[in-house]
């Protein structure tokens, strides 16, 4: 599918609204404006916008503990994403999830999760339902390397290629699991190769060519739309910064985090210049994208840090329907 | 009135409610085309086909998870779990996901969804397939949890669970399915969070669930013959419990006796104890009993297991202690 001028200025926009939004995140939690912990997607950005960039507002993703990026690539609103994080009544969840439960049903997101490998069996349930309810809809489950090691994608993968549901098991491989390397603690020598225990196509993709992900994604996507059933999709990346903000990265040389952020291999640089190289942008043009961008991304800092707090009795609301 | 077995009356609701809501669908292993290990879905299969009624593999975790996820995306899944020990399984899904979607995402979140499983011991199913795990879901905020003692109370809590906008664990005995009673043949629906007097009776209230409801009409026939008029309550509904109905009861009687299958400890009893003490204290002429099982793993022989669950003798030794009489 080709894509105009606006749309790949938009999908530039859309990286650097998350790769800055992680950056505010960041600073806030030293500043202990957020509560509890907070993980930053830094890095993988070009995974979840050329993913996102091939579904409709009605197709359904599950998000990670490390969700902010997915919510934003799927079109979620920084203000209300930000206001959620410093725990405000205008979040997105009412100040009541923070971030990691980040979640907007309208736009198809059920919800970023605490729990590795949690989302895995909800969008495979997304998936299902719109085969039930006659939708050409599709889900894509987004998940991490350490993710790929917990027993219920066995089960619901199963699942999936036996109903031919319409899924993308989109697997992270940003290289850490949490506070350890994921590579001693996976026994197959390609991520990939766990495709054929489900019985699905398995493909792998460099996760930091935008463009790479969104080709290989829409392929699957328009597989899945068909009926023609689940891709197992492994997107190599890499996790620039720590499990969790504060994380002394004292399993890994610091210079390997030096390598994934140069011009190279960063994942926004490199979608910067092929737009300038191939596609007719200026330079000028980019860094109006990225100051409008870190505008956004200062105004949801202003409407969280100016929005009202939960009232007490709010604790109540919403346990039950 | 006609009368059903609570096979039957399970079976006639989730009939009922498929041929009423399309977004009704039945997940599970061995639900279609055997119709159930307990034959509770039989001819759902054959009436609305495989994309509605889902023969799962054993993958308790996958297909709880993907009925929450179908829940939270439009349908009203029911998803039978044929045991409730293997429930433990699914425990992310139910206990992390289902119950937390709704609040966790400020109030967007719908999870119509209803586990269906079955409880209890009785029948020599041993450590792993006679538990009783209800409180375990009582204790998890953002979970209905209901256990129905009647084949008429069971089809109308299920078809109410059915249409109910949040997740619902639906516990029946196994020692229940055979059991027959009343059911009209026009349909019905029995409110979520109300309490049912099984029996009326002025001297003691028993507040009994699941089987343990009959048992304890067993031990009110008994405690009857010596004189004292026992109030039978079946809570029905374990979570939200209807406490005013047994306060109410408590007024007028004096006495407690509060039964329930699961281990004494951390359990059931424990919790209806300490509510009516704190509501009721002025009203209470003794102590609350409390009769519950044993807590220790359910042994396989038959003998021992009996010694684990609490028997009518159990029940009736209690309401006599707490009227002062000699059993």
């Amino acid at each position: 599918m080709e894509l105009s001028h606006q749309q790949l200025a938009d999908l530039y926009y859309r990286l650097w609204l998350i790769r800055l939004f992680d950056a505010a995140a960041r600073r806030l939690f030293m500043e202990n404006k957020l509560r509890g912990t907070t993980h930053t997607y830094t890095g993988q950005e070009a995974v979840a916008v050329g993913a996102c960039s091939v579904l409709r507002p009605d197709d359904y993703i599950t998000s990670t503990h490390r969700g902010h990026g997915h919510v934003l690539a799927k079109g979620g609103d920084p203000r209300r994403m930000m206001a959620e994080l410093l725990g405000k009544a205008t979040g997105y969840c009412k100040g009541k999830g923070g971030s990691m439960h980040i979640a907007d049903l309208d736009i198809g997101v059920l919800g970023a999760n605490g729990i590795v490998g949690g989302g895995i069996g909800i969008a495979t349930g997304a998936a299902y339902s719109a085969t039930v309810r006659g939708t050409d809809q599709v889900a894509i489950c987004f998940f991490g390397d350490g993710a790929s090691n917990q027993g219920i994608l066995m089960e619901a993968g199963n699942m999936a290629a036996l109903w031919r549901l319409p899924i993308i098991y989109l697997c992270e491989e940003n290289q850490y699991a949490e506070f350890s390397p994921s590579r001693p603690f996976m026994a197959v020598e390609k991520l990939e190769q766990k495709a054929a225990a489900f019985g699905m196509p398995g493909v792998t993709v460099d996760g930091n060519d935008l463009l790479a992900v969104r080709r290989v994604v829409g392929e699957a996507v328009a597989r899945a739309r068909a009926g023609d059933g689940p891709t197992f999709v492994v997107a190599q990346t890499y996790r620039v910064e720590g499990h969790t903000v504060g994380d002394p990265l004292t399993y890994r040389p610091p210079e390997e985090a030096e390598q994934w952020r140069s011009p190279e291999r960063d994942p926004i640089q490199r979608f910067g210049r092929k737009l300038v190289d191939d596609f007719g942008f200026t330079s000028a043009e980019l860094k109006g994208l990225h100051e409008q961008a870190q505008q956004t991304i200062d105004e949801a800092i202003r409407f969280a840090e100016e929005s009202p707090e939960p009232e007490p009795a709010d604790l109540w609301e919403d346990v039950l329907a | 009135m006609r009368e059903l077995s609570y096979r039957d009356a399970l079976n006639e609701a989730l009939h009922e409610e498929m041929a009423r809501d399309p977004c009704v669908c039945i997940l599970g292993e061995d639900v279609g085309r055997y119709g159930g290990v307990l034959q509770i879905t039989r001819g759902l299969y054959e009436k609305y086909g495989e994309k509605r009624v889902r023969d799962t593999p054993i993958s308790e975790a996958g297909f709880v998870g993907i009925a929450v996820g179908a829940a939270m995306t439009g349908l009203r899944p029911v998803a039978e779990i044929m045991y409730i020990d293997f429930s433990t399984l699914a425990m992310d899904q139910i206990v992390n996901q289902a119950a937390k979607a709704r609040y966790m995402f400020g109030g967007k979140a719908r999870v119509p969804l209803v586990i269906r499983t079955q409880g209890g011991g009785g029948r020599g199913n041993a450590a792993q397939h006679s538990q009783s795990l209800e409180m375990w879901y009582v204790h998890t905020p953002g979970l209905i949890v209901i256990q129905p003692s009647t084949p008429y109370d069971a089809k109308g809590l299920l078809k109410s669970a059915i249409r109910n906008d949040n997740p619902v664990i639906f516990i029946e005995h196994k020692l229940l399915y055979n059991t027959t009673g009343p059911v009209p043949e026009e349909p019905y629906l029995i409110p979520i969070g109300v309490a049912d007097v099984k029996r009326e009776g002025s001297d003691v209230t028993i507040v009994a669930t699941s089987r343990m409801a009959l048992l304890a009409l067993e031990a009110a026939e008994q405690l009857a013959a010596k004189g004292i008029q026992a109030e039978v309550i079946d809570p029905r509904t374990l979570k939200p419990l209807d406490l005013s109905c047994i306060i109410q009861s408590v007024q007028k009687t004096g006495r407690l006796v509060v039964v329930n299958e699961a281990p004494l400890t951390g359990g059931f009893t424990a919790e209806v104890t300490a509510r009516v003490q704190r509501q009721a204290f002025d009203w209470l002429d003794a102590p609350i009993m409390q009769v519950a099982g044993a807590d220790v793993p359910l042994p396989y022989n038959g003998r021992l297991e009996m010694a684990a669950i609490p028997q009518v003798r159990d029940i009736v030794d209690a309401a006599l202690s707490v009227c002062y009489r000699e059993a």
